[in-house]
């Protein structure tokens, strides 16, 4: 097991409350407890409102903890975020309208002011990854929302980051999208080794992506179970109708309407795979 | 910032070369002309009197008050002193002296809006404390502004052209101002999380995300300002009693017009076609930095983003 000093992310009772005006103060996180060892494959899931996404900003520093320790490669988040320890992705796209796919893959590498021999060369490089080559020069409003979102993905590991925290990134996607890019991440993933941390609301997702599975619980929000795939680490089309896929799904779900009942969460959407 | 609408290819000025565009404008100047000559016509015909009624038509359907088309046009080409050069070559000098004055005003307002819309998004209390005073600064008619400014100026002993290049850069700065605050503030929040979580300074955040997405804002506020800066170069020279741009040729040609109207309108035109020239330049200009989708998005989303430009 992975300690909160060596692990790639460790959190120790981690809280986040945001304090609104008069009354509306809202405890988000409570008592967060984790360890992700690096190179380790980890999806956040939970009813919608139980704080994935302020976990997720938590770890890269886009929000400050308001009780707790969280570090982040031995450093503080902040510290690992001046060290462009992270990649992220958003539900959205977010490709800047006026730059070409190249361009926009480019632009974390202009920030630290890598020369334009290199920054083309890395870009051609995330670009294949994704395979996404011959739109290199395409602008953004050409590309279908599949494709936006590897450029996306391209762009976060264009500085070769080490920690990729992604939230709800195939959200808008269809089923068939959702299961290729599913499939695109797992190889990037075996290709390079990177930690990441996953947000989902899809139960077959999760599970299909993950080493493990989070799953947290709301108001206040807690990790309420966390469940081991046990899937190894080679995953294909036929891995969706394994036995232990299946398996674990029903452990996920299970975890999810426990603590529904315990705690009268919202209902987590269940998309079917 | 989410870059899924696709533009459609309807576009705001006519695309250079495009026949289409040329033929609409020609085809409006053709209505404007038979509207023109068509009102003398009937005018004439009902007498001057609007029809069934004892009224008077106002403009009065003369040729005294209403030239035809044709006698504007070829007293562009009379000369416009005794054995002078012809009207239009001296309009044409004019509309040059006065652009130049415009476009002087145009790029010091322009700039100065510029920083002065990202002093405001960098600084709340800067916002808080001059934005009302630059609204202000445009509810005082600029027609009581010139006479100071060319008084001043003159004692200060400023060049006169500086002076007008003064008012038309009032004019200028608010609408750039204004807009580029907006689309210094018009990226997504995930965009600027995205430039946070990259640890960009502010400068590379300003430079990389906020003026290019405030561009197209930016352009719409100039096409606004470049008509607004010839007005206001107008309005600037008729205190000054500087004899070479349009203000000093409206002034002396309106007191020719019992005598001679046509000159007074052939002014008109060119006064127009100053602004439209202007304009047209800087929408050129747009459509080499602009990216096309981005302009689009923009103008479908926010049709009252034309702030209120031109007074006077
Ligand atoms: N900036 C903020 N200010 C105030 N409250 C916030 C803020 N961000 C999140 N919250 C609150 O924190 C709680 C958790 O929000 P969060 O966005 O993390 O949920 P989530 O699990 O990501 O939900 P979803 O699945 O719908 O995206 C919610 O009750 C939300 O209202
Ligand atoms: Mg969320």
């Amino acid at each position: 097991m992975t300690t909160a000093t060596t692990a790639a992310v460790g959190a120790v009772g981690l809280g986040k409350v945001f304090e609104g005006t008069g009354r509306q103060r809202i405890e988000a996180l409570q008592d967060i407890d984790l360890a992700i060892a690096p190179g380790e494959f980890v999806s956040l899931i939970g009813p919608s409102g139980c704080g994935k996404s302020t976990l997720l900003r938590l770890i890269g520093d886009l929000i400050t903890p308001s009780s707790g320790s969280l570090v982040v490669n031995g450093k503080t988040p902040h510290q690992a975020r001046l060290d462009r320890d992270y990649g992220m992705v958003f539900q959205q796209a977010t490709l800047l309208e006026w730059r070409s796919v190249r361009r926009n893959v480019e632009l974390p590498l202009e920030l630290i002011e890598l020369s334009k021999a290199e920054r083309a060369a890395r870009a051609e490089a995330m670009l294949d990854l994704v395979d996404l080559a011959e739109f290199a020069d395409h602008q953004p409003w050409q590309l279908s929302g599949g494709m936006q979102q590897r450029v996306a993905i391209a762009r976060a590991l264009a500085f070769d980051p080490a920690l990729l925290l992604m939230d709800e990134p195939f959200g808008a996607l269809d089923e068939m999208t959702r299961e290729r890019m599913q499939q695109e991440v797992l190889r990037i993933w075996s290709r390079t080794g990177k930690t990441v941390v996953f947000v989902t609301h899809s139960i077959p997702e999760a599970v299909f992506l993950s080493s493990r599975v989070m799953v947290m619980s709301a108001r206040p929000g807690r990790i309420s179970q966390v469940i081991e795939v046990g899937l190894g680490a080679r995953r294909d089309d036929d891995t969706r109708e394994d036995q232990r896929f299946y398996e674990a799904i029903t452990e996920v779900r299970e975890a999810l309407r426990h603590r529904q009942g315990a705690v009268g969460g919202e209902p987590v959407r269940e998309a079917t795979s | 910032m989410a870059t899924t609408p696709r533009p459609s290819t309807q576009r705001l000025w006519p695309r250079r070369g495009s026949l289409g565009g040329v033929a609409a404008v020609v085809g409006t100047l053709v209505i404007l002309v038979v509207l023109w000559e068509g009102y003398k016509v009937l005018g004439k015909a009902a007498g001057g009197l609007v029809p069934f009624t004892e009224m008077r038509l106002r403009p009065p359907p003369d040729d005294r008050s209403m030239p035809h088309v044709w006698d504007i046009v070829s007293a562009m080409f009379e000369p416009a002193r005794r054995r002078g050069e012809p009207l239009f070559t001296v309009l044409g000098s004019a509309a040059l002296f006065t652009l130049r004055e415009a476009f002087a005003g145009f790029v010091v307002g322009g700039l100065g809006g510029f920083g002065l819309g990202v002093w405001f998004v960098r600084s709340r209390l800067a916002e808080r404390a001059l934005l009302p005073y630059v609204v202000a600064s445009q509810t005082v008619p600029i027609l009581a502004i010139a006479p100071m400014v060319v008084i001043w100026g003159g004692r200060a002993g400023l060049p006169q052209w500086t002076a007008v290049a003064i008012i038309a850069a009032y004019l200028t700065f608010y609408p750039v101002t204004i807009n580029t605050l907006r689309g210094l503030r018009s990226p997504a929040a995930t965009a600027t999380e995205l430039m946070r979580s990259y640890a960009a300074t502010d400068r590379q955040r300003l430079w990389k995300l906020q003026v290019p997405a405030a561009l197209p804002y930016i352009f719409t506020a100039l096409k606004i300002s470049a008509a607004a800066s010839v007005v206001g170069a107008i309005v600037g020279e008729l205190p000054t009693g500087a004899s070479d741009g349009l203000g000093r040729a409206l002034l002396s040609y309106s007191q020719q017009f019992t005598a001679a109207p046509e000159r007074l309108y052939a002014t008109v035109v060119f006064c127009g076609l100053a602004g439209i020239t202007f304009v047209a330049a800087v929408s050129l200009l747009e459509r080499r930095l602009v990216n096309p989708g981005a302009r689009q998005r923009i103008e479908a989303e926010a049709p009252g983003l034309m702030v209120a430009g031109a007074q006077a």
